[in-house]
Parts: C-alpha cells; structure tokens; sequence
C-alpha cells in the first residue's frame, strides 16, 4: 500500500542529488523547485493526505474509541463519571438473549442472503450473457431494484405480504392457506432475507457479467472439442475462472448484508424493531436501540466490538476457503 | 531526506487532527452573554410542522416582549430526536431548553441532563392546583423537571359511514366494554376463505395499543399498572389487570375482530376505510384532517368498564442541566411564557394538542368543541403511565401480546410474565436511587 513503483528513468534521477555551482548546502525551496523526487513525493502526499485524515478521523479513531467505551459504563446522556467495568457489558450481552438472537439472525441473514444473491445472480449472469438482444434492457431492469431507496421497497414489500396482500391472494387462488408472513415468528425472517436478496441481485449480476467476460472463448471451444456437456463446461471452467469474482462477492454482499440488515429490519418487521418476537432482529438493529433507545452506549459499543470480531473472522475465514488459484 | 519529509507530513497530520478534534470546545450553543447586552437561548423540539411553526410565531412574539433574549429553534424528526439529542450533547452542543416526551423524562433526569424547574417560578402547589395531575409523571425525588403546554388523551375514533353499512346508529357509539366487542363484531366482514376483509377494530400493540391497555383497560378493570410510590408494578395484583389483558386480546384472538399489521398499521387501516374504529389520540385529528378530508368519522371518550380512565402523554419543557445565571431567568421566563393560558389556547387552535392547565381546557368553547370535545371530556381521569424505560415497556407489552397470539402461549403465562419483566425494568430503575 502507498508504495510508489520506481521506473528505471526515475531511479536514476533518484539518485541524483540537488546541486548547485556555489556548493552551498541546497535551501528546502530549491529543492521542491528543481527535484522531481520530491516534487512527485509531495504531490502523491499531499493528494493522499485529505482523504486519510478523513479514514483516520472517520474510521479508525472512532474504532478505536469504541473498544474503550466498550469496557466503561457508558450512559449517552450524562455527563458524569464514566467508570471503567472491564468485561462487565460484555457478561451482560452474552446472558441477553435477545443479543445472542440477534447473532443468530444475523448469521442466518448473511448465510440465505448471501448464497441467495450469489446463486441467482450468476444464473441471471449467465442467461444475459447469452443473450444478444436487449441485453441493455434487461441490465437496467436487473439493476433497478439496486438503486431504489431501501426505505419504499421496505414497504412494497410489507403491502405485498400482507395479510391480505397480493402474495397471499396469489396463493389463495392456487388453493394455498393464506400465510401470516411478516407476522409470523417463523416466516418474517425470510420475507425480509428475500427482499434484500431481491435488491441486491442487480450488483451481483454486473460483477459476475464483468467476469464472464473475461473468461477466454477458447477454453469453451476447446471443450467443445474435448466433448464437454454444458454442466461439465460450467463446474470445470466456468466456476473455477469465476473463482476471484465469487470471493470478492461474497464478501462484498456478506458486509453489505450486515449492513442493510438495519433499514430492511426496522422498516419490514412488525413492530419496527425486529419483531415479532425478536425473529427479525439483526446484531446492527439491537446495537442501535441499545444505544439511542437504552443510551447505554458500553453495552452498545460492546455489541459492535462482537460484530467487529464476527465480521472479521467470517472475512478470514472467506479468504482462507474460497481463494484457490486455478490456471489453464 | 525522505525521512524528514515523513515526519513533517505526519506531523501536520496529527497538527490537522489535534485541530479538528479539540475545535469547538468553547463555542457552547447560544452563548450567553455577561455583560448584558443579548442573551441567545437555544429550543429544541422535534419537527411537527403545525407546532414549528406556531413556535416561530410564539418566538417572534416572546422576543418582542422580552428585548435582550433571544430564542433559536432547532427541530429534528421525531424518529431521530434521541439520537440527535444524544449525539449532540456529549459535543457540547445541546439546547438550554428542551421540548422531551414525557416518557424520556426519567432517563434524562437520571443521566443529569435536566436541572428541576426553580421553585420559585413554578411553585409545587401552583402546578398541582392548575395542571392536570396527570402532570406528575414527570415529578421525580419531589421535583417537576419538567412542565407541558399541552396534553393529548387516547379517544375511540369510528367511522360513521361503516356505521350505518352495518346498521349501526353512528350517533351512538359503543360506551361500554361489551358495546365495544358488539360493535366491533358488527362490524367485521370476512370473506370465503375466512380472510379479514373489513376489520371492525383496528389492532396495534406498538402504536397505541400498549397505552391503550396500561392506562386505558387495566383502570377501567379497577386495576393499576404501579404502586403509588412508583417502585412496585402493581399490575399482576388482583385479577383486573389480567381481565384487561384478555380483553385487550380478545379482539384479534377469540373474536377475530382484529388483525395485527391490517393493511400495515392501524391508521393507514382506519384512514383506507378498512377498519371501522380505532384507538387513537388527539394528535391524529390534524393527520386525519390533512390526509383524509372526506373521511366521515366521529370521536367518542374510550368505552369503559367499571370507571373511567384513558391515556395521556404529553411532550414537555425542561431545562437542562448547565444553565444558570441570566441565562436561566430568561429560559424561566420562556417557559412561564409558554405554560402561558394564552398560548395554551393558540396551541390547541394550532395542533391539536389539549391545554395542560384545567382551567384553561375545560372551558365551554372547548369541552363543547366536537372533535376536542370529548379528548378533554376524558382528561380529568386520565392517566400517564410513569416510564422507567420507554421503549422497552413497550416491547414488553408487544411482546406478550404476540406470545399469545402467534405462539399459542397461555394468556396467563404471558401476561405473568409481562409483570416481572416490568418489574425487573423498575428494579433496575430504583436500584441506584
């Protein structure tokens, strides 16, 4: 990172130093004027420098500081004493049920989720590139749901399964029960899993049709010769050549996905706070009404600490299995 | 060479975040001044457009009687209010007075946000003798912390066309328990396949439901939700509080009257027509006036059992915690303004929202008045539930509300269950007291 490749020309200008005729000891300025190490020293600098003080100020102060009110009691707003407790919040969350069930949920969010976006989104993937025609056409549509407000398809969503919604007339006139849906413990999860599944489709479709694309077409001729079936053609070269796409996917939607867990959740759930029953609440919506509904900002910042290290050790654990190198 | 460079760099950057970081500290919002020339106060509120603007109105007003004060008004909306609240104080940044849901009041006062309002000014038997009692919510350690322009009650809103589809008269709404259920029953079409077609009571735990049952039903069954000195959820005592429960129940459980998410919540229901009544409060009248002018609905005093009782709230000013010198005369003064009866009437005529001081509401014009008429009717008896925690309460009563109607749990079992959990949540509350 933030390592400059040295060309040839410019190692050699490297090594020249700044000199002058009189043979005084060069002045600062005269060596911002006349030497393009520091020239180009001082404009990649000063071209990275705002936006690392942003990431500096943004992220990782903040991360940082969170560990620390993680380990105080920490009431959002007061004033006063903020004593140091050690792992107290973090006892306390591990004897809440209902934060170990938002860990589960989230975990059965990014587990549906992901493998939900990433299956139809190769599938819609590969029948696009397929096509020849409307190819266009049907990126925008696929890509549409992706840029619409989280918030209004939140509520499409609530109007289309309701109970006496669209779904359920639909499965009533195939001769199904009507289904409680968002109402129910059991199904609400799934609905709102479907509905960022839905949403997200589009960005996978683009990534996967910007690796398909540069999948060579001789590998395919050359099975063709070798008389591959379709199926033996995608598992042997399709896939493995997809390979860095998939990882990059699946991390991508997997952080995302713990992400948008909160809008979807508070704006689907019955109650607008994971419910029924907490069978929606995510880990992001439990640290959310622990810090601004509880203002108890140590247990909140403990929460985060936990979902730092959860997303941390999925993403490792991501590398580690999906990364495989495959060359022909 | 490279090296000095670095170091520079880096120490420019931590100059820039040292900078950032420590700027604003003595830039504290609305500064006052010592020396008499202007004092700034800053009002905080959550953005209610009727009532920001009637406050820019009021404002303008104040600072003509007042030369040398000065009020900003800052708004945030409502979803968001705590959360602005709270990421701005920690700044040093917060209001000198702030406009709190009384429900919220016990924790600023417990995080020594809020100072108590200055005997001298609002003296305890003035308050006691002009305002509601149900003002006393927010009487923490026998201090008011704060003091409300206006109240709002819980009232039955019908609507009187499905009334008469269904042959009901609607000029007589239902008055007792049993007249609610009747009607309610009445009113309910379902279809073939048994699908809730038109409810004829719209459900909602997380709306108003849960007021509905702490302050409404469990009084009107004779029972209370608290002990008088607030310490013990008296709710579980007696069978009354278990008796307003399953009767709260009945309406999406035995008599399918009812359906939790109808059409998405139980205004959206009411206001499509497809619900025929509804527990709501004064503050929906505006909504209701706004989004649905051609609704034809009526306004009754909740059906009630063996006493009479509905729920208030009420949004209340306080002032917190730092204010002090010529800055805290002017906030008194602001605030006497107002609690003012003058501003209370504007209020009403502005929002909606009842006057707070007896006298004032329960004027003719007013108790009189066919839509405010029967809110106010209400407000003698009226209860507001003290809140130790706000949003969990009310998570508990959703809760067990849905462990009976999704989960098949014995009413008794969850309502049982409800008591403790509440009470654990006072517990945790007094225990530092």
């Amino acid at each position: 990172m933030g390592q400059v490749n040295p060309t040839p020309d410019y190692d050699e200008q490297k090594k020249k130093k700044p000199e002058r005729k009189d043979g005084h000891k060069p002045s600062i300025f005269y060596k911002l004027r006349n030497n393009y190490k520091y020239q180009k020293y001082i404009f990649i600098f000063s071209c990275l420098l705002l936006p690392l003080i942003f990431f500096i100020g943004i992220r990782i102060l903040p991360t940082l500081f969170t560990f620390n009110v993680g380990f105080r009691e920490w009431n959002l707003l007061s004033t006063g004493d903020r004593p140091f407790v050690g792992l107290s919040n973090f006892v306390t969350l591990f004897k809440d049920e209902v934060f170990l069930k938002s860990l589960l949920n989230t975990f059965i969010y990014i587990v549906i989720g992901v493998i939900g976006q990433l299956t139809i989104g190769i599938i819609v993937a590969l029948l696009l590139h397929k096509i020849k025609r409307f190819v266009g056409l049907f990126r925008v549509i696929y890509f549409i749901p992706y840029v619409t407000s989280i918030v209004a398809i939140s509520w499409v969503f609530q109007w289309l399964f309701m109970s006496n919604g669209f779904i359920n007339d639909f499965l009533m006139n195939l001769g199904f029960s009507q289904q409680p849906f968002l109402n129910s413990p059991d199904q609400a999860i799934f609905v709102i899993s479907a509905a960022m599944i839905w949403q997200s489709i589009g960005f996978q479709m683009v990534l996967f049709l910007a690796g398909l694309s540069n999948i060579p077409d001789m590998l395919y001729e050359a099975s063709d010769i070798d008389g591959a079936t379709p199926w033996q053609k995608f598992w042997h070269v399709t896939v493995p050549l997809l390979n860095p796409t998939i990882v990059f996917s699946s991390i991508i939607g997997m952080i995302t996905f713990i992400q948008v867990s909160f809008t979807q959740v508070v704006n689907m759930s019955m109650d607008g706070s994971g419910g029924p029953l907490n069978s929606t609440i995510s880990v992001v919506v439990y640290i959310y009404q622990q810090a601004f509904r509880q203002y108890d900002m140590g247990t909140a910042s403990a929460a985060t600490v936990i979902l730092f290290l959860f997303i941390m050790s999925l993403t490792i654990f991501q590398m580690k299995v999906l990364t495989k190198k495959f060359d022909y | 060479m490279l090296k000095k460079w670095k170091f520079a760099l880096l120490g420019i950057l931590i100059l820039l975040i040292l900078a950032a970081c420590s700027g604003n500290e003595e830039e504290t919002s609305g500064s006052g001044s010592e020396d008499g020339e202007e004092i700034t106060l800053t009002y905080w509120q959550y953005a209610f457009d009727s009532k920001v603007s009637l406050m820019d109105e009021l404002i303008k007003e104040f600072e003509q009687d007042n030369p040398g004060i000065k009020i900003e008004q800052t708004t945030f909306p409502y979803d968001q209010y705590n959360e602005q609240v709270a990421a701005q104080v920690p700044a040093g940044r917060g209001p000198d007075v702030i406009n709190l849901f009384y429900g919220w009041v016990p924790s600023y006062v417990d995080a020594g946000y809020l100072q108590p309002l200055p005997q001298d000014a609002f003296p305890h038997e003035e308050i006691e003798d002009e305002f509601f009692p149900l003002v006393d919510a927010t009487k923490i350690d026998e201090e008011y912390w704060t003091i409300p322009t206006a109240v709002r009650t819980l009232a039955l809103f019908y609507n009187k066309d499905l009334f008469e589809e269904a042959g009901l008269d609607p000029e007589s709404p239902p008055e007792t328990w049993d007249e609610l259920q009747d009607y309610a029953v009445q009113l309910t079409e379902r279809d073939d396949n048994d699908v809730l077609v038109k409810s004829g009571m719209a459900w909602q735990p997380d709306q108003q439901g849960h007021h509905w049952l702490r302050d409404g039903l469990t009084y009107q069954a004779g029972g209370s939700v608290l002990s008088d000195d607030r310490k013990e959820v008296a709710w579980g005592e007696g069978s009354e509080g278990f008796e307003a429960f399953e009767y709260w129940l009945s309406f999406p459980g035995e008599l399918g009257t009812s359906e939790q998410g109808f059409y998405t919540d139980d205004v959206t229901a009411f206001v499509t027509e497809n619900a025929a009544m509804n527990i709501d409060g004064s503050f929906r009248v505006g909504t209701l006036q706004k989004d649905a002018p051609d609704l034809n609905y009526g306004i009754a005093p909740l059906p009630a059992q063996d006493e009479q009782s509905t729920n208030a709230s009420f949004w209340t000013n306080g002032i917190t915690a730092g204010v002090e010198g010529e800055k805290l005369d002017a906030s008194v003064k602001f605030l006497e303004f107002l609690t003012s009866d003058e501003v209370m009437e504007r209020w009403l005529e502005a929002t909606g929202e009842l006057p707070a001081k007896e006298a004032v509401a329960m004027q003719d014009k007013f108790a009189n008045d066919e839509i405010y008429g029967p809110f106010i009717e209400s407000l003698p008896y009226a209860n507001a539930h003290f809140f130790v925690d706000e949003s969990r309460e009310r998570d508990l009563v959703i809760d067990a509300a849905n462990k009976v109607l999704l989960n098949g749990e014995d009413p008794e079992e969850a309502f049982n269950e409800l008591v403790e959990s509440t009470q654990e949540l006072f517990d945790d509350y007094w225990s530092d007291k």
